[in-house]
């Protein structure tokens, strides 16, 4: 059983361990949960969680398994498989119930019935907990599946209780799943690793000398070590939507590898250009703004500026105001760029299109002297070059 | 050796996912790694937890330079020197020189105690890994002495750590690992009760909701927390200030008294006063 979900939760993207399972398991042995759905809950997330933001992703294919449900998954995975409800279902039932089922209209119609069911439950999960308060109108309670299994409309106390530990999805901000990077990724990364910790070995490493004299019996040995360079802070600026979209990806995994390198990075997404605001989560673009002046106000001028775009749009979207293709903006974006480049002094802009045809696109070139040429194209080179100016 | 089940205590409230983590580290002796917002009460959970179960602590505070090999031993290669120079008989033996760490003393202890590595994302980023055999199989070698030396009994070990690093995989795989996420509005009061019983209840639903309120202000630097809250309380406690100064819907003095205790930057302070002044003039309006 356990099993099963861990190759669940290891196809819902996340990365148990067989160490970790083994874990689980010793602890589930030696009686740490006793016997209640919560406290087993909390021990599998403590033992296979290591990482807040997989919470909410836990949380759904803790759901879906022990639910036997596949809702939250469908979300994750895709489609509900037709053969998965089947097999869950005849796991679930007994000859005689099956018998039963067949008399009120057929497997097929009953399935029809718990896929819709499914459908419906995803729109209630969005809504809140409507889902417990279905029981006794469902078929499904009817015909009284098996208590450790689907479950739908039962009223088991015990499990309802456990279901809201994890349907409230505290946790769903947190999730930052993101996609696969290429190979172009890591070797950018290289490159800004060497902006993080390498340089010149030009200080005297006093300790190491003193030790290493001591250990030479007293005769001077000179220790260097290069200075320190790890405390870099980025504020990573986004171009999403349309041309950008796959771009996006590729850098934003180039960033999310980089975090342990660097201790500060902050990431916004805007639309083509810069204006008044910009966004955090790309589903609420619309409803979660954070207008660029909290930005500057809360993120210090020590703060390095990367923008990332292909800035390919039309000019009127930069000079004019009212120029943004999706919102009226009270003031150009060329003012605010230039609010920007003021707050952070530090700033390069990255542009995935290639640099030759930058000639070509006005909106490039505009923007390009907005940046007073600090524009490089997002490829190993133009990264290495761009890394220097942020120095 | 059996230990009882950590309950939180009568001035610690633990969650149930929380006790759950700590009682499942305790039993299967593995590490507990706790992260959460700063002023939530990690590190203070190894000292409720060596408390609730008698156990000695061991304290290890992590900095940008610390190393893994200082909390196994140090060797003073310095003083050996020196004492060379002197002609000091202690310097024909190695041992005299090499100085316990903290992991080394848990080791030794002869009661199982709590160990804690507090605040492990301060350390250079490879400072996880160099402790992984250590923690695993809880032993070490003594290059300088040639000495294996063995934990007497498996401590238990508490990680705290604000998230400013990400820790390697291999580390994470070893540890259980608990989330303390801010406490919701009930959990608060039962905070607020163990730490100051009997607070008049009208008093505590004005702070709390003054709290909160200053909590949801947008583009704070650095939000209130709960020990910044106990520290505010005691502050309205000891000034006896009453209820009704707190209640935010008296416009004129929308500002919280002593609000100083939640607002830790002088940016916070100046944005907050702005939005206060902002919503005066509002109201005055209509």
């Amino acid at each position: 059983m356990l099993t099963k979900f861990f190759f669940m939760l290891k196809e819902g993207g996340m990365k148990p361990s067989i160490t970790e399972l083994l874990t689980l398991l010793e602890a589930l042995k030696r009686g740490v949960a006793g016997h209640s759905v919560d406290d087993f809950y909390y021990l599998s997330r403590a033992a296979l969680v290591k990482d807040e933001t997989q919470f909410d992703r836990f949380d759904r294919i803790f759901a879906a398994h022990f639910e036997g449900i596949e809702d939250a998954f469908k979300s994750l995975a895709g489609e509900v498989p037709a053969d998965w409800l089947q097999r869950q279902a005849e796991l679930m039932l007994s000859e005689e119930e099956r018998a039963q089922i067949e008399a009120m209209g057929g497997f097929d119609k009953l399935m029809e019935a718990l896929r819709e069911r499914l459908e419906e439950q995803e729109e209630r999960h969005e809504g809140g907990s409507k889902w417990i308060g279905t029981a006794g109108t469902s078929p499904f309670g009817a015909y009284g599946y098996n208590p450790e299994g689907v479950r739908i409309g039962q009223q088991g106390s015990r499990h309802r209780r456990a279901v809201k530990v994890w349907d409230r999805r505290e946790y769903r901000n947190l999730d930052d799943k993101i996609e696969l990077g290429t190979r172009n990724i890591k070797i950018a990364l290289r490159a800004l690793r060497k902006f993080a910790r390498e340089g010149a070995a030009d200080q005297l490493d006093l300790d190491d000398t003193i030790d290493k004299t001591a250990r030479n019996a007293g005769f001077l040995d000179i220790r260097m070590v290069p200075e320190r360079h790890n405390a870099v802070k980025v504020l990573l600026c986004l171009d999403i939507g349309g041309s950008m979209d796959d771009h996006v990806r590729v850098c934003e995994e180039m960033f999310s590898a980089a975090r342990s390198e660097f201790k500060h990075l902050e990431y916004f997404y805007f639309h083509n250009f810069v204006y008044e605001s910009m966004w955090k989560d790309n589903r609420r673009r619309h409803a979660e703004r954070i207008p660029t002046s909290e930005i500057t106000h809360k993120y210090g001028p020590d703060y390095k500026l990367v923008i990332v775009g292909d800035a390919t749009m039309s000019p009127y979207e930069i000079v004019y105001a009212g120029g943004s293709v999706e919102h009226w903006n009270e003031e150009p974006g060329a003012v605010w760029i230039k609010r920007l480049l003021n707050a952070y002094p530090k700033a390069i802009w990255l542009n995935p299109e290639p640099e030759q045809r930058w000639g070509y696109t006005p909106s490039i070139k505009l923007t390009r002297e907005l940046m007073e040429g600090r524009m490089y194209p997002l490829t190993v080179r133009g990264l290495g070059e761009g890394i220097k100016r942020l120095h | 050796m059996t230990d009882r089940k950590f309950k939180g205590t009568n001035t610690y409230i633990a969650t149930d996912d929380l006790k759950m983590a700590v009682n499942a580290a305790v039993t299967l002796e593995r590490p507990i790694l706790i992260k959460g917002e700063p002023g939530t009460g990690k590190t203070q959970l190894a000292f409720e937890i060596a408390g609730a179960l008698g156990r000695p602590l061991i304290e290890w505070h992590i900095k940008s330079t610390t190393k893994a090999q200082q909390g196994l031993y140090d060797y003073d290669a310095v003083a050996r020197l020196r004492d060379s120079q002197l002609g000091d008989d202690r310097v024909n033996d190695i041992a005299n020189y090499i100085v316990r760490g903290k992991i080394w003393e848990a080791f030794e202890s002869d009661v199982r105690p709590v160990l804690l590595i507090d605040e492990i994302d301060k350390a250079d980023i490879e400072f996880p890994n160099d402790l992984l055999r250590e923690l695993d199989r809880m032993e070490f070698y003594v290059y300088e002495t040639k000495q294996l030396i063995i934990a007497n009994q498996r401590p238990i070990i508490v990680i705290t750590s604000n998230n400013e690093k990400e820790l390697p995989d291999a580390f994470l795989r070893r540890c259980f690992f608990h989330y303390i996420k801010f406490p919701d509005q009930k959990t608060m009061e039962q905070i607020v009760e163990v730490h100051y019983p009997g607070l008049k209840k009208t008093l505590l639903k004005e702070a709390l909701a003054a709290f909160y309120k200053i909590r949801d202000v947008p583009g704070l630097k650095k939000k209130p927390s709960t020990s910044e809250l106990l520290d505010w309380i005691k502050l309205l406690l000891a000034e006896d200030i009453s209820p009704e100064a707190l209640r935010a819907e008296d416009r004129r003095k929308a500002i919280p008294p002593l609000y100083g205790a939640l607002l830790k930057n002088e940016q916070d302070v100046h944005l907050f006063e702005q939005l206060v002044f902002l919503d005066r003039r509002n109201t005055s309006r209509q």
